[in-house]
């Protein structure tokens, strides 16, 4: 009997989006200096949501300088335990607000309301209730008995996550007595807005937490700015590439964290239907818009045919469409821009000759979608095989031995995450200990929690967000 | 080639006996090898006070490539012994370099110190090849961690070696050498060193007490010749995985822009005073923290 | 995006690519008939992969995530309350309670002739002829636990005695208890046996095995169990007697599931499936089916492929379901307690 789940859509109502936003400086809403402005928009629906403002140098200038005077006049000085009572509300604050902050972000990004609601927004709010505990307890975190702060910290934020890499970074950063300058990306800016917003009500001295909009200009004179002491980027490696460069002979501290092309073994002895999940979630969790995805499969040739059977019929029942309806598991690829890349690299895939399926699914007309889509037969030459697509796209590939998993899943410049699927408890540490990643799921996969270190080697960043490793990242040590 | 002086305190023949002494050939030490450079270029190392004392090899940037080369090769199997024998190994030379204490005061004295500042040079050497040593099997324990996280999974992060590390020594031409290859190696890095450009040798004779210690061949590399041409091109390599510029002094912001490229770790140019006790940041430096997640059920 | 039903192309897994230390070369026709050895059973009940607990655990919660609402929710209850084996197995059970029982089965909202019918009413042995003659003419089938329900500790002759009574007194469905003692021991080849004999004696009856899942412990467990009784000949596999702490879960019954869509693939034969005990909600209910829609696939969306064991769930599913009608709260005096 055929079984059709009807809509299911969550309320909009409980967002209140303002026609335009400024920036927030020094505890205070405040037109940029420029006049330039710039449109967010639902990617689900094109349409325009809010109109934010592009700062200016100036703009960053007036942000850097409320938090410097923040830092050296209030948060700097002021004890850890009165420092954390200041993130536990914060953290109180999102847990009240959970629900409405998941609708923005699923309107603003494109995410499923399924996955702001239920991973999003319970760890952003843990993030800042894990860090707000540090803050009292720096001495005993292992760099020294009283490290000291960095002073501000300019942070630089993606779309994929946009108020979670917020949480990443703010509440750490103000956990260790930093003041700080975020930049939301320019497809995302709402919920840092809706975080501003956070900050007001918890009271948080003015300065401590400063919001500036803008695109690349003005995240680069963000990294550039002399009165920043720590610079913290999460996104792309080619623009982290570009920061270390800019951040080069200066006194600035830099954390990057970077792309990857995560590679997810699948041993002949796994636990099959769990793993078949674990991929799923591997590379379709969130559109694939995660910098750890699972987004190459390396299967046991023994198995191939059976591993990749189930997990066709299992893609088949991905529910693909409107982000804000509970049932939905893909939704909306985040801009035209990112829709373009992911189209242009399956192209690429199917003209090297690998072969590409997609459950059948009807995607709505308007807005930016793309289809769940597996490409077989891909070989390490391969661009699918190399390079980031950053969207709902798994390459597969087989390895005869553990040691040709291992090397072929090393064989590349990142180095985030990796996965691995075995029963057996020895051939798991064996292979995790030579993955070269961060991180290293075992029978398991996209996991996060605040008390776990989160970063790659190689080529996808260095330095730790999460766990006391991730302290490390706003202390002077 | 000039002849030696009299007061040349390496000369192993004392003037007037009619023995001529048997000079050292000081050459480059690469993947457990000591070749000389590619380029086949040396350079005039003198005493402090302008006296020869012997030729350097001068390596290129073609030694680099090798000596990279070689790094690369040896730091799986490095990497993957034991924390235990890696100590061992460490503390084997210290026990070497005590064993050749005289030739390193000789040394340190034809590079200009007094005897007893050279003296002490090569006692806080050797201890802190002892002192990096015992970190080896103490370092996951002390930076590693079992993480609480909220879910029925046992997560764990342990430090691992970044990779190939290149080393840009200081001008201090043994603790200061010492103190940067011990705690880029005692973890499982291998490296990439360019030597003191003006004291290399005890650079090259360190090489000799690495290479009887049962150190595998290519864990260090250690290159003489001239910083400013070398440390570029190991700033821009894109296998090396890490960069110390203890030894550079201008030029640093153009290395660490080089070493974006590919991302490398970087200890950024800083005046340190070598005799004190160094702390574990030189360690840390050089190390990923890999966090492994599994489920915790029946 | 509708789920449909993959076709089996790509599924060629157990037949052409045997995996290493199981039983990859059985046949078609071993699964499904020849009786094996204790060793090939072993073998392969162990070949079989393993389940992660916590993966499991994970897919079935975030199934129960699902929002069924309006229509969804509608065809849902109904399809729910048709696929209800309406139980009691009490000692204190009489002819009276059996015929309460029948007539709520039979017309569960006497107020509303829309509602559908139980698939079955199920009852201990001595009750079933109480039962079949309530329920003459109702299309309502009567189903009796049997084989010394519910610790199935008794001698084989007094299990399929037990059965065999059901069966003459017009039981058409029986469900039995393995032998957990001897499962648990290892001794795959008596319990594929009891089973054997029991669905021989079961005859025209279908036989719905009963794992007692509480009691199996582990995932790979259940797994292990539903493939034995697969073979053995199982037209149902069933969670629990619902006299053990946990009866039914859902990751539980998605390993079942699991079992049976890979079953028919390699077979072709359909084997249903039935959670027993602890499903007291609507919610609870909806929450089944949408793990059979997404795990078995519709092919086991009806009431000759799944069941719910359960008494008390039928009120909570009739009164959403005249909620969903009128828009208002109901109360539990408007339905009958039976």
């Amino acid at each position: 009997m055929d079984f059709e789940y009807a809509p299911a859509p969550e309320s909009r109502a409980v967002v209140d989006i303002r026609p335009s936003y400024g920036l927030f400086i020094g505890g205070e809403w405040t037109d940029g200096s420029g006049g330039d402005r710039r449109k967010t928009i639902d990617p689900a629906t094109e349409e325009p949501l809010a109109e934010f403002v592009v700062a200016t140098a100036a703009d960053v200038d007036r942000a850097v300088a409320a938090a410097r005077a923040a830092h050296d006049r209030v948060w700097g000085p002021m004890p850890g335990r009165e420092r954390a009572k200041y993130l536990y509300r914060i953290a109180r604050i999102i847990q009240e607000r959970s629900r409405e902050l998941a609708v923005l972000e699923s309107i603003d990004n494109g995410k499923p309301i399924r996955e702001s609601r239920d991973v999003d927004l319970p760890l952003v709010a843990a993030h800042f209730f894990y860090n707000a505990g540090w803050a009292d307890k720096l001495g005993h975190a292992g760099f020294g008995p009283d490290p000291r702060p960095l002073g501000v910290a300019a942070q630089v934020i993606p779309w994929n996550f946009p108020l979670l890499m917020l949480a990443w970074k703010i509440a750490p950063a103000l956990a260790c007595g930093n003041t700080v300058v975020l930049k939301p990306a320019e497809t995302t800016p709402l919920t840092a807005l809706a975080f501003a917003e956070i900050c007001r009500q918890a009271e948080l001295p003015p300065g401590v937490v400063n919001i500036v909009t803008g695109a690349g200009e003005t995240g680069r004179a963000l990294v550039a700015h002399d009165g920043v002491d720590k610079v913290a980027f999460t996104g792309s490696t080619d623009v982290g590439r570009q920061i270390a460069r800019t951040v080069a002979g200066t006194r600035k501290r830099l954390t990057l964290e970077l792309g990857g092309k995560a590679a997810n073994i699948v041993y002949d002895d796994a636990a099959l239907d769990q793993a078949v999940e674990g991929v799923v979630n591997g590379i379709f969790f969130n559109q694939g818009h995660v910098c750890c995805a699972g987004s190459r499969l390396l299967v046991q040739e023994s198995i191939a045919d059976e591993l990749l059977g189930r997990l066709r019929t299992r893609m088949a029942t991905l529910r693909v469409g409107d982000p804000l309806d509970k049932n939905t598991d893909v939704g909306a690829i985040n801009s035209a821009e990112q829709l373009d890349r992911i189209t242009a690299l399956s192209e690429a895939g199917e003209l090297e000759g690998a072969e590409r399926w997609s459950p059948p699914c009807e995607l709505p007309e308007r807005g930016f979608w793309f289809a769940p889509t597996l490409f077989t037969g891909v070989a390490q030459s391969h661009r699918i095989a190399r390079e980031e697509i950053f969207g709902p796209v798994l390459s597969v590939l087989t390895f005869r031995t553990p040691a040709e998993a291992v090397e072929k899943a090393n064989n590349t410049p990142y180095g985030l995450s990796a996965g691995v699927w075995t029963e057996k408890g020895s051939r798991v540490l064996w292979t995790a200990e030579r993955l070269r990643a961060g991180v290293v799921w075992a029978n398991t996969f996209n996991k996060f929690d605040p008390a776990s270190p989160f970063g790659g080697y190689k080529e996808s960043g260095f330095g730790r967000e999460g766990g006391r490793h991730g302290l490390e990242a706003y202390l002077d040590v | 080639m000039s002849e030696p002086t009299s007061t040349d305190p390496i000369s192993t023949a004392p003037p007037g006996t009619g023995r001529i002494g048997v000079r050292k050939t000081y050459k480059l030490f690469i993947g457990g090898a000591f070749p000389r450079s590619e380029s086949g270029r040396s350079y005039v190392v003198n005493d402090a006070k302008g006296r020869f004392v012997a030729n350097a090899s001068q390596a290129s940037r073609k030694d680099v490539r090798d000596a990279v080369g070689a790094a690369r090769k040896a730091f799986g199997a490095w990497s993957e012994r034991t924390p235990y024998n890696r100590g061992q190994i460490l503390y084997r030379v210290a026990e070497m370099l005590e064993g050749r204490r005289a030739q390193f005061v000789d040394e340190l004295r034809a590079a200009g110190q007094a005897k007893s500042a050279a003296s002490t040079e090569v006692d806080q050497a050797v201890d802190r090849w002892v002192w990096y040593a015992g970190w080896a099997d103490k370092l996951g324990a002390v930076v590693g961690s079992a993480n609480p996280v909220a879910g029925p999974f046992f997560n764990f992060s342990t430090p691992e070696p970044t990779g190939v590390v290149g080393v840009i020594a200081p001008d201090s031409p043994l603790l200061g050498l010492v103190s940067v290859v011990a705690p880029a190696i005692v973890s499982g890095n291998t490296c990439v060193v360019v030597a003191a450009e003006p004291a290399p040798l005890p650079a090259i004779t360190l090489a000799e007490v690495l290479a009887t210690s049962d150190l595998p061949g290519g864990v260090v590399n250690l290159l003489t010749g001239r910083r400013a041409e070398l440390a570029p091109w190991l700033a821009s390599h894109m296998d090396v995985d890490a960069l110390d510029l203890a030894g550079i002094v201008s030029g640093g912001a153009e290395l660490e822009e080089a070493a974006a490229g590919n991302l490398k770790r970087v200890i950024r140019p800083g005046s340190g005073d070598w005799s004190e006790e160094p702390g574990t940041a030189r360690m840390t430096a050089f190390l990923e923290t890999k966090t492994v997640w599994h489920p915790v059920g029946v | 995006m509708p789920n449909q039903v993959v076709t089996q192309t790509g599924f060629g897994c157990f037949v052409s690519e045997p995996r290493v230390g199981d039983a990859g070369g059985v046949s078609t026709e071993t699964l499904t008939g020849a009786r094996p050895s204790g060793a090939e059973l072993r073998a392969f009940l162990h070949g079989l992969p393993g389940v992660d607990q916590v993966g499991a655990d994970e897919r079935a919660a975030r199934l129960a995530t699902r929002s069924i609402k309006t229509s969804a929710k509608a065809q849902a209850i109904d399809m729910a309350i048709s696929m209800v084996d309406l139980t009691t197995l009490e000692g204190a059970d009489t002819p009276g309670k059996v015929r309460a029982l029948c007539a709520k089965g039979a017309r569960p909202d006497p107020s509303d002739p829309g509602v559908p019918r139980v698939a079955a009413i199920c009852v201990y042995p001595d009750l079933v002829g109480v039962a079949v003659e309530a329920l003459q003419g109702t299309g309502v089938g009567v189903a009796s636990v049997a084989t010394a329900f519910p610790s199935g500790r008794a001698p084989m002759e007094a299990k399929l005695a037990d059965t065999r009574a059901a069966v003459e007194a017009g039981a058409t469905e029986i469900d039995m208890v393995i032998d957990r003692g001897a499962f648990l021991a290892g001794d795959y080849l008596t319990v594929y046996e009891q089973i054997a004999a029991t669905k021989a004696a079961c005859g025209a009856a279908h036989l719905k095995v009963i794992f007692e899942t509480g009691e199996l412990a582990t995932y790979d467990n259940v797994r292990r169990a539903s493939w034995l009784a697969m073979r053995a000949g199982a037209d149902f596999i069933k969670t629990s007697t619902g006299k053990i702490s946990p009866a039914a879960t859902l990751p539980v019954t998605l390993v079942m599931l699991e079992a049976v869509r890979d079953f028919r693939d390699r077979t072709g034969r359909q084997v249903g499936v039935k959670p027993a005990g602890g499903i007291r909600t609507t919610k609870d209910a909806i929450k089944y089916l949408v793990l059979v829609n997404e795990t078995a696939g519709p092919d086991w969306l009806s009431p000759a492929w799944f069941r719910l064991g359960a008494s008390s769930v039928l009120n909570d599913l009739l009164m959403q379901r005249r909620k969903l009608a009128t828009g208002v709260y109901s109360g539990p005096d408007h339905f009958t307690k039976d």
